[in-house]
């Protein structure tokens, strides 16, 4: 059934959790299959962030009550002023890096456990490794890359940290426990003991809507399915993005015009028509963007 | 509101009534003046039903926590929201166990519960909820829970101090203008320490100090828990627990830095 955009329902920010950022624009070292804003070593369509841009946005986030900051891109580590970047952000709250884990540097992974070491705040890692073997992952990420992110887990965790393995879902979703039990013994296998880890679904944008398909005319939210829902499990009601331009709505939406909502936070806290096929997705799964230990979860 | 000076907070007691027994004892001799519990009287150990008469006769007062929202209205499961199928087996089974063995009588009264108590610390206005004044079952870390964050929970419901519970980990911290947040721990289980003591916390104002918060460390006979719980069938993977001090199940939650922190 399809609906007309009068029927678009809006939904309103209830309060800034989290703060994402897309810190090194679309730019990274891969170039996924799945990427939902086509990232690539030559996607130069959004830049990088600086040390002072964040800055600005972290004084900005104070009076507004940010509790969490995220970091993602393209992949993070490529802004050369990264690790400053997120040892500033441990001084205002717990800081979340989204990383391929392919590019990751002792020195810098160094500095990084002395900072989480010292902060109050947690500083996590969230390593993308789509698959339990390279015969699933290397397909989407491009080859070598499972052994590639295995490598980075292994030092993420020699430098003290627990990395949380984070999925798109490129396997049918009845396999999941099997991939989730072959993660546990994989990562074991290579010295992670407790392995964290997320599965999220694929977003029907970008590159995956090259790879598999986009959405259909009828994959929306309608005004009746937001009657007695959660809100809280829609990312846009209580997150904003900054990228180079602006203050976007969801890290998911980036490149939609209409997802560009202000010049800074506070202008950018108007509701929004949740009008895309990946608002639907967002709607099916729930609070996907979050870390397990900050996700809300769907009411009885 | 009411006024009083000293009063001791009770974080989730998940069934622990030898625990809550030896606090209610341990706060009395401390001069406690008044007694609460933030929420999640059940889940974890045996013999739900025995908790809420120690309740009754020493004049505990409670406010709702997502546990015993979902054993009042008999919901599926307990609200906690794992995804980890490990996490969500045994809290499955710990919730179908608390369920059962709750009477209607008693869920009746946790139907009844209240999901916020304000009282008056001297001149301080103090919110008791279980995970956060905005949601019931809202964690609120130590390690993921920025200052500015807190600082807006006061300032957004009128409080000079918040105390809560539900992560199972005490922490505190001081804010600006004289206001505080305080998670108070548990009495329900260790807090993944690798010590078989629970928690309880007591605050305390004087105009010449100002508020106190004392985290208290509570021996009780965690022996005879865990037999009773292995004689309940529960499983031992909680027991472990008891004995050890260590969780072992539903870690998923935890952020990097908590989780470091225990073994497991």
């Amino acid at each position: 059934m399809s609906h007309s955009p009068s029927e678009t329902p809006r939904v309103a920010i209830s309060h800034l959790d989290d703060l994402w950022f897309q810190v090194s624009g679309t730019r990274c070292n891969l170039t996924c299959a799945h990427c939902f804003i086509s990232c690539s070593p030559h996607n130069h369509s959004y830049g990088f962030l600086s040390l002072a841009d964040v800055r600005t946005r972290l004084a900005e986030s104070v009076p507004l009550g940010v509790k969490e900051y995220y970091f993602t891109g393209g992949e993070p580590f490529l802004n050369p002023q990264l690790t400053d970047i997120l040892i500033e952000t441990l001084n205002y709250g717990p800081a979340t890096v989204l990383t391929n884990g392919t590019v990751l540097k002792d020195e810098w992974l160094e500095r990084l456990a002395a900072a989480d070491a010292a902060s109050l705040y947690s500083l996590e890692f969230r390593v993308s490794i789509d698959g339990c073997t390279a015969e699933m992952n290397d397909p989407v990420r491009g080859a070598g890359t499972f052994a590639r992110a295995l490598a980075g887990v292994e030092k993420l965790v020699a430098f003290g940290f627990l990395p949380i393995i984070t999925a798109a879902r490129v396997w049918p979703e009845g396999d999941d426990q099997r991939v989730l039990g072959e993660f546990v013994r994989v990562l074991a296998a290579r010295g992670y003991e407790r392995p964290r880890l997320k599965i999220l679904p694929t977003l029907k944008l970008g590159a995956e809507a090259q790879r598999t398909c986009g959405y259909a005319h009828d994959e929306r939210i309608t005004p009746q399915m937001l009657e007695d829902f959660d809100h809280r499990q829609l990312v846009c009601e209580h997150s904003r993005i900054v990228t180079d331009r602006g203050v976007h709505v969801c890290p998911i939406l980036i490149e939609s015009p209409e997802s560009l909502l202000g010049s800074s936070l506070s202008a950018a806290l108007a509701p929004f028509a949740v009008g895309h096929g990946a608002c639907y997705t967002c709607y099916q799964y729930g609070a996907i963007c979050a870390n397990p230990s900050s996700a809300a979860r769907l009411q009885e | 509101m009411k006024a009083t000076s000293r009063v001791a907070l009770f974080g989730g007691i998940y069934s622990n009534y030898l625990a809550l027994e030896a606090a209610i004892q341990d706060a009395r001799r401390r001069k406690a003046d008044a007694l609460y519990c933030l929420g999640d009287l059940g889940a974890f150990g045996p013999h739900p039903d025995r908790v809420f008469p120690l309740l009754a006769a020493q004049g505990v007062h409670c406010v709702q926590g997502n546990y015993d929202e979902s054993i009042a209205r008999e919901l599926a499961d307990c609200q906690c929201g794992y995804t980890d199928p490990r996490d969500n087996h045994f809290a499955q089974i710990s919730y179908d166990y608390t369920l059962a063995k709750t009477s209607s009588h008693n869920k009746a009264y946790l139907r009844s519960l209240p999901q916020e108590i304000r009282l008056e610390l001297g001149p301080l206005r103090l919110l008791l909820c279980h995970g956060s004044p905005r949601r019931t079952n809202e964690f609120l870390w130590e390690s993921t829970t920025s200052t500015a964050f807190l600082t807006h929970l006061l300032h957004t419901y009128n409080a000079d101090v918040i105390a809560t519970t539900h992560t199972g980990l005490k922490w505190r911290r001081s804010l600006a203008n004289n206001r505080h947040y305080v998670n108070v721990g548990v009495l329900g289980r260790p807090e993944n320490d690798g010590r078989t003591s629970v928690w309880y916390t007591l605050l305390e104002y004087s105009p010449a100090q100002g508020l106190t918060i004392e985290f208290v460390p509570l021996v009780y006979d965690h022996q005879r828990l865990a037999r009773e719980m292995r004689a309940e069938g529960l499983p031992e993977e909680f027991v472990a627990t008891t004995l050890t001090g260590w969780w072992t199940t539903c870690l998923e939650v935890l952020p990097g830095k908590e989780r470091k922190r225990g073994r497991y």
